[in-house]
């Protein structure tokens, strides 16, 4: 599922936005996620997950075109955990289907 | 500090003017939604933000860390992330945590 029919589907299950504030709102939702994140804070949502970011070391890479040993900085990657209910849901689905 | 869904309602609140209550009832819709598609089977790309897909596991043996005891660790479906290009080129220019 895209992030448009992510909001169509939004859009279906209430009745007081207009489309465009549902838009605006998914925007202004991921915009303040990927601001704490890159401003090194963690994000936590009880009952789907948490984000934070995992440090990478420094490290001598290869240019995969050239052979050409580059350096590479420290850096930080999004990590995400699942959070309990999202974990139990998902998985419950799957024992049912059995 | 971590962000919540209490700051997400306020932003939403002051930037976009809904009034508390509809603030928070869409935040809430929005990730409970994500878990529904989830929990149905399909896989969720947010353009910039990344991705969240499903993974089925098999069984595989496990060991209770506690008593070293062997037990298998069931099959299992499980969510992972992974981040899109704007957001890892975003995190990617974060220095770490300031020095004292």
């Amino acid at each position: 599922m895209t992030k448009s029919e992510l909001i169509e589907r939004l859009a279906d299950r209430q009745q007081y936005l207009p489309m465009r504030d549902i838009e605006t709102s998914v925007r202004l939702m991921l915009d303040e996620m990927m601001d704490a994140l890159s401003a090194g804070d963690r994000i936590e949502i009880r009952g789907f997950g948490s984000f934070s970011l995992n440090y990478r070391r420094p490290r001598l890479g290869r240019n995969p075109k050239t052979g050409e040993t580059v350096s590479l900085g420290a850096k930080y990657v999004p990590h995400f955990k699942p959070g309990k209910e999202l974990r139990e849901r998902v998985n419950a689905a799957v024992k049912q289907g059995d | 500090m971590a962000l919540t869904k209490a700051d997400l309602v306020e932003t939403l609140h002051n930037e976009l003017g809904l009034n508390k209550r509809e603030a928070k009832d869409f935040v809430d819709l929005f990730f409970e939604e994500m878990r529904q598609v989830l929990e149905s089977g399909e896989d969720i790309k947010l353009s910039g933000f990344g991705n969240f897909q499903l993974r089925d596991k098999n069984e595989r043996p496990g060991r209770n860390p506690r008593t070293g005891e062997m037990i298998p660790v069931t099959a299992r479906r499980v969510v992972t992330f992974r981040a899109g290009q704007k957001l890892k080129s975003l995190v990617e220019a974060y220095d770490g945590p300031e020095q004292d």
